[in-house]
């Protein structure tokens, strides 16, 4: 059995007819990580009950507790997804020893569902970041090239799938955090509808944008994922009830008659050629199987970075107040007094990208300069959003790039912000509106660095995105496509 | 809009943080490219636009007010810097 080449979904279907079991399965997903994260740091934390779990599902499986189609597959969390007893880090100094006395929702219910989990992945500090570079643990690298970055801020997440180190993970995603690494690592990832995942037990960045979602091979494997954990949650006040996502729809989904509309302004100044052309080729790839594709105007684009940052900041700023060095994390020592205490503690735990946008943060909610920048940026948002409804109404899809580029050399924007930040220009604003889209592999630039299209849906529509995903992945090889560097042949 | 060194300070006060020494001209450089950028948001048209904080229409979430037990204090304590019997300690704040 050639367990590298395998599908999340496949490896659960061997799992449950027998012909492999849990235990060999996690054993195989641990060899990977020996053999692979020398290499390109994925993993921050590899727990040590990884066997006895497996066991514990291999048991469940048989006695028919566990029934889900990914019960007994290996997977990964980042690392801002707390888990009980499991350090926590969010890949900040100032959680370094922080070990939650519980676990997120999304993390629970891939327990129930008979995940095995391998450990925590890398992100940039706090989720602040589009490399995985800012983590205090240190860089993650892209299997498919060891001196780029993966994306971030789930670097980890998708550098651990593209590596083979884990059939799938758990990402979150707040301006592309999930999408822009799946698509710098030629993996299938997916941002899910704003409330439709629960953020509870997730540490938080910017609380009105953040969303849980799925990193895997393909489009398939993110369906079963978000089967499991597109639950309303009572812990989480914003969380919604979903019609959640049916894998049978998604396999059996085809694009005919589907209409997809692609904004003109996605293929502006900035945009990479190849980059432009991949996701070009899947739209007529699109066409051919029989979907109706258009292009249209949406000029609103320019101003998402702006309000993006604006808002995500305001609220970072607000939410990272908690990090005080008394509750838990980081505490510095030597404080002359209680205030000393603070900011001696938040100096030396947070990074300088935290730093930066707790103080943009504090700038926009400042006396005199919130209404020209925080209620702006919230009207801003308005727009973006209403101008998503007008597309919805005569599309069924929206595609284009998911990032301007392919991944970026390692060190390339670390020391210009404003660089970095222009790369989210696709992905934020469909965290303004509380959409769902993914970024599905559609091609390789000359470098042989791997390219995504962005899948942009309607609220709840994640089983159109995913099976338009679907179906592409049918005619198309690129999601199969694995980093040269990695051993082709692995059996068991 | 300019970043002055006196609004760098009192960025650093209000989010009670202290940039290093040698990054603070980087940092005010940073944060006025990135202001600058940002102030682009003018441009737009937004007269008579309710800003909006929620995508989706949210109702109030109600529940039943039913007592449950809270995390056990010495739980919690576990990641706690610095405790003392069932509390957490910090430095003097009263005189």
């Amino acid at each position: 059995m050639n367990l590298e080449s395998m599908t999340a979904l496949e490896l659960g279907a061997a799992i449950k007819k027998g012909e492999i079991s849990a235990v060999e399965a996690a054993k195989f997903s641990l060899e990977q990580i020996d053999k692979y994260d020398r290499k390109f740091s994925c993993f921050v934390t590899v727990q040590d009950d990884v066997i006895s779990r497996a066991e514990e599902v291999q048991k469940k499986i048989c006695s028919g507790e566990y029934i889900s189609p990914l019960a007994g597959v290996p997977m990964g969390i980042k690392d801002n997804m707390c888990q009980k007893g499991i350090q926590t880090s969010c890949g900040s100094r100032m959680l370094y020893n922080f070990k939650p006395t519980y676990s997120a929702t999304a993390v629970e219910l891939m327990m129930n569902a008979g995940a095995v989990p391998l450990g925590k992945l890398n992100m940039d500090e706090f989720a602040m970041g589009s490399t995985s570079e800012t983590s205090w643990f240190g860089a993650t690298r892209n299997p498919w090239n060891i001196n780029c970055v993966p994306g971030g801020s789930s670097g980890g997440s998708a550098a651990a799938v593209a590596a083979g180190e884990c059939f799938y993970s758990l990402g979150s995603d707040t301006g592309g955090s999930i999408r822009q690494p799946a698509s710098f690592c030629g993996v299938t990832g997916i941002k899910p509808t704003y409330g439709s995942v629960s953020r509870f037990g997730l540490v938080a960045y910017a609380s009105s944008l953040d969303q849980i979602g799925p990193i895997a091979r393909n489009a398939a494997d993110c369906a079963a994922v978000l089967g499991e954990i597109m639950k309303q949650d009572k812990r989480d006040n914003t969380s919604v009830e979903t019609r959640g996502v049916d894998l049978q729809a998604v396999l059996n989904a085809d694009v005919k008659g589907m209409r997809i509309g692609i904004p003109t302004d996605f293929f502006g100044e900035g945009l990479d050629r190849e980059v432009a052309a991949a996701v070009e080729a899947a739209a007529k790839q699109l066409e051919s199987m029989g979907a109706a594709v258009e292009k249209f105007d949406m000029p609103i684009v320019k101003y998402a970075i702006p309000a993006y940052y604006i808002i995500a900041s305001a609220e970072a700023s607000s939410n990272l107040s908690r990090y005080d060095g008394i509750k838990y994390g980081y505490r510095a020592e030597n404080a002359a007094d209680l205030l000393d205490l603070y900011t001696k503690t938040r100096s030396e735990g947070f990074g300088m990208e935290v730093k930066r946008r707790i103080m943009l943060g504090c700038f926009v909610l400042s006396s005199g300069y919130y209404d020209a920048y925080y209620r702006k940026a919230l009207q801003a948002k308005a727009l973006i959003k209403s101008a998503f409804d007008r597309a919805f109404e005569k599309y069924d899809l929206i595609l284009g790039p998911v990032a301007p580029t392919t991944a970026l050399k390692i060190g390339e924007n670390l020391a210009d912000p404003l660089k970095m930040y222009l790369g989210d220009i696709y992905t934020v604003m469909i965290n303004l509106a509380g959409l769902p889209a993914a970024s599905v592999p559609c091609g390789f630039d000359s470098n042989g660095m791997p390219v995504g299209m962005h899948l942009i849906g309607n609220y709840f529509d994640e089983s159109k995105i995913l099976g338009a995903a679907h179906a592409y992945q049918q005619v198309t090889d690129w999601h199969t496509r694995r980093p040269a560097g990695l051993n082709s042949i692995q059996t068991i | 809009m300019v970043i002055t060194d006196e609004l760098v300070t009192y960025l650093e006060a209000l989010g009670r943080i202290k940039l290093p020494e040698e990054s603070r001209a980087k940092a005010q450089n940073d944060l006025q490219e990135i202001l600058q950028y940002i102030d682009t948001l003018s441009e737009l048209d937004t007269e008579g636009i309710e800003p909006m904080s929620h995508a989706l229409p949210l109702t109030n979430v109600m529940r039943e007010d039913i007592v449950q037990p809270s995390a056990p204090a010495d739980e919690v304590l576990v990641n706690a810097p610095a405790k003392k019997d069932s509390y957490f300690l910090v430095p003097r704040s009263f005189e």
